[in-house]
């Protein structure tokens, strides 16, 4: 009878191959579920992290193939409007999936080494890289919300899956309880949005202003709401005066997760604050820039300062995040095409740099914390591996023929052309800081007078050293030839398309 | 002239039960007043024709949730007087009053400035035509237009159902024989 009542009903018309990447990965951590709990015999390892990767690749080439037909056919969006199908999200897609195939891989002999429980780490690593897709490709707010969630809950739960030591707890339940604040007020802030533009869709957000055209008042309950979302999400981003959460649960949780979290959860970030803030409200952008240039200034400082009085590398690599996220935000406050393909270079390279170091971090540490003293020596121990961190910290402090220093040089320009010079001159005054932190760990490694001869082995398994001399070659492949990347950054600036 | 009268009554019925809720010494009085304001927002709910919201007002949260935390907190023995005493941190009332003043004069002055602080657009998900059912309205963008944050809510819930396995699960201390080995 009910059903007879809604006989007109016609559900939106879903274009399936966009959206076939998630659902590879949500299939995939089903079946590591299901075939690990139901199997009679006990379920290798190996098996979790085969499936885990064998999907992201998969997933991978999918996008690839989406990425094709984007090309020839131009963005849209599907299912209603609520997924945004551009090379933006493709974009985020790769990122996402590179940093889901790698935290596996070192992940795999990190749980192997700590006796965790493997399938249960390889579902929430699939799922949370479903959440952080989601977040990128997302042209509503309540879609981007669910993902948003989908992501921090699996992070939290992955930051506390250390059992053994209390810094992970005390990690995953300051994680827990700031994220929740700061996942409300996200949601209050889409509650107002919502309020003052009659819609959570973006398509209908960025409509609305160009309706309103130049005669823009009334708009105090969009402010509170746009206010209330850029705090929700420069605490996902870990941008300062929102970052206190940083170093605590990058040092307390298990390294390779570390490494997720500052790769994939901060590129998701930002992915929705770039969609939200430069595409949907860009109408409003004389609002919002002149913020998001003071909160880049202060992550800058506050992440430069806190880093070089650091003794602990997990906690050095954590304010050197946070200090990260500012140079990101100095492209994000541009507000043109160029400073958002700035940022999207900017998260790539950094991706690859900051799972690499974080997978150096999971080799040494034991359970006796991570003081910088613990490298000294390092490159003559296992010298391959003391080349890769090498090249990660010189890459994260913006050295030339390195990736990071073409982010650094396209951050800074975004920042010139679009004449705030005094965020450009600070960029590269905190960026000089910053390196004397990382200059600091390669000297400690390089240190020719230390006895290493009484040093314990150190074991490498054979996943994570791929994953640390890949992210190296990518970091200096990209510092030398970044032309092909440049460009999909740029053919990856977001656009909106209404649904059909 | 009703609607004012059944507004009344139910502010009444739902301030009584809030502040019940922090005022009772018993744990189980506090749940069981925290059905009593529920009950007043499902009836306000109705007075502002949202029949569906109401329904699921007393469903989910007067049914189920309350009935959650009685289970809790019988579960785990705290239904007597507990002691509720805050004061780990210094000045935190005085602070929690600070912020309530400030939320408060925000709502305040949206409210007196209401004139000139919306922007007078109509929702523009499941637009009210005064014909259609209000339960049909809500169906519709559902399925249609947030059909897709409703499929996505199944991949939240399977987060959130690991996470509770796995954090809830009791964890053999490290087996240092083997780690020595596998190394």
């Amino acid at each position: 009878m009910i059903l007879a009542q809604l006989s007109n009903f016609e559900g939106p018309s879903i274009d399936w191959l966009p959206l076939t990447p998630q659902i590879i990965l949500v299939v995939a951590a089903l079946v590591i579920l299901l075939v690990t709990s139901l199997s009679p015999a006990k379920v290798s390892d190996s098996f979790s992290t085969a499936v885990t990767v064998g999907s992201g690749v998969a997933a991978g080439v999918v996008a690839w193939f989406v990425w094709n037909d984007i090309r020839d056919e131009g963005p849209s969006s599907t299912v209603a409007g609520a997924v945004g199908v551009d090379g933006f999200s493709i974009f985020f897609t790769i990122l996402t999936l590179s940093a889901l195939v790698a935290t596996s891989l070192v992940g795999h002999s990190y749980i192997k080494r700590e006796q965790m429980a493997a399938p249960e780490f390889s579902a929430l690593l699939l799922l949370t890289a479903v959440g952080a897709i989601v977040m990128a490709s997302a042209n509503d707010l309540i879609v981007l919300f669910i993902g948003l969630e989908a992501l921090s809950i699996g992070l939290y739960v992955m930051a506390a899956m250390q059992f053994r030591r209390r810094e992970a707890q005390e990690a995953a339940m300051k994680y827990f309880v700031l994220g929740a604040f700061s996942s409300a007020f996200f949601l209050y802030g889409i509650a107002l949005v919502y309020g003052a533009t009659g819609s959570t869709n973006l398509v209908n957000i960025a409509a609305y202003f160009n309706t309103i055209g130049s005669r823009i008042n009334n708009l105090e309950l969009f402010y509170v709401g746009m206010a209330l979302m850029l705090v929700g999400l420069a605490f996902k981003v870990a941008a300062a005066p929102f970052h206190f959460w940083a170093p605590d649960v990058y040092q307390g949780s298990p390294s390779p997760v570390s490494g997720y979290m500052a790769s994939a959860a901060k590129a998701a970030g930002f992915a929705a604050m770039l969609r939200i803030f430069f595409v949907a409200f860009s109408r409003t952008s004389a609002d919002w820039t002149p913020i998001v240039a003071v909160l880049s200034a202060i992550t800058l400082i506050v992440g430069a300062v806190m880093a070089i009085t650091q003794n602990d590398v997990k906690r050095m690599l954590a304010f050197s995040s946070v200090g990260h996220a500012g140079y990101v935000l100095v492209a994000v406050q541009a507000a043109t095409s160029d400073g958002t393909s700035a940022a999207l270079f900017y998260l790539f390279t950094y991706t690859f740099m900051v799972i690499g170091s974080f997978a150096v971090v999971s080799l040494l540490g034991w359970n006796d914390g991570h003081d910088v003293s613990r490298y000294e020596g390092l490159a003559r121990r296992r010298p391959l591996i003391a080349v890769a961190f090498t090249v990660f910290l010189l890459g994260q402090a913006g050295v030339p023929f390195t990736s990071g220093f073409v982010g650094k040089f396209l951050v800074i320009r975004s920042a010139v052309d679009d004449e705030i010079y005094w965020l450009a001159v600070l960029a590269m005054v905190v960026s000089v800081i910053t390196a004397f932190m990382y200059l600091r760990i390669i000297s400690n490694m390089w240190d020719r007078e230390v006895d290493v001869a009484d040093a314990p082995r150190l074991s490498v398994p054979l996943t994570t050293g791929f994953v640390v001399v890949v992210c190296a070659m990518i970091t200096v492949v990209y510092g030398v030839i970044p032309q092909s990347l440049i460009e999909f950054a740029r053919d990856a600036v977001p656009v909106l398309v209404a649904g059909g | 002239m009703v609607d004012t009268i059944v507004f009344v009554i139910c502010a009444v019925i739902c301030l009584t039960g809030a502040i019940g809720v922090i005022a009772a010494r018993n744990p189980v009085h506090s749940a069981l007043m925290l059905v009593m304001t529920l009950f007043g927002i499902a009836v306000l709910f109705i007075a502002q024709e949202a029949h569906f919201l109401a329904a699921v007002q007393v469903i989910v949260y007067a049914g189920a949730i309350v009935v959650l935390f009685l289970f809790v907190i019988m579960l785990l023995g705290v239904d007597v007087a507990t002691d509720l005493e805050l004061g780990k941190l210094r000045g935190q009332k005085t602070a929690a009053a600070g912020f309530a003043v400030v939320a408060l004069a925000v709502v305040g002055y949206l409210i007196v400035n209401v004139d000139t602080t919306r922007t007078g657009v109509q929702s523009q998900g499941g637009v009210i035509d005064n014909v259609t059912p209000n339960v049909d309205l809500l169906a519709e963008s559902l399925f249609d237009q947030y059909v897709y944050a409703f499929e996505l809510t199944s991949v939240l819930l399977v987060v959130a159902v690991i996470g509770a396995v796995v954090l809830s699960r009791r964890h053999p201390p490290l087996d240092t024989d083997s780690a020595e080995a596998s190394n």
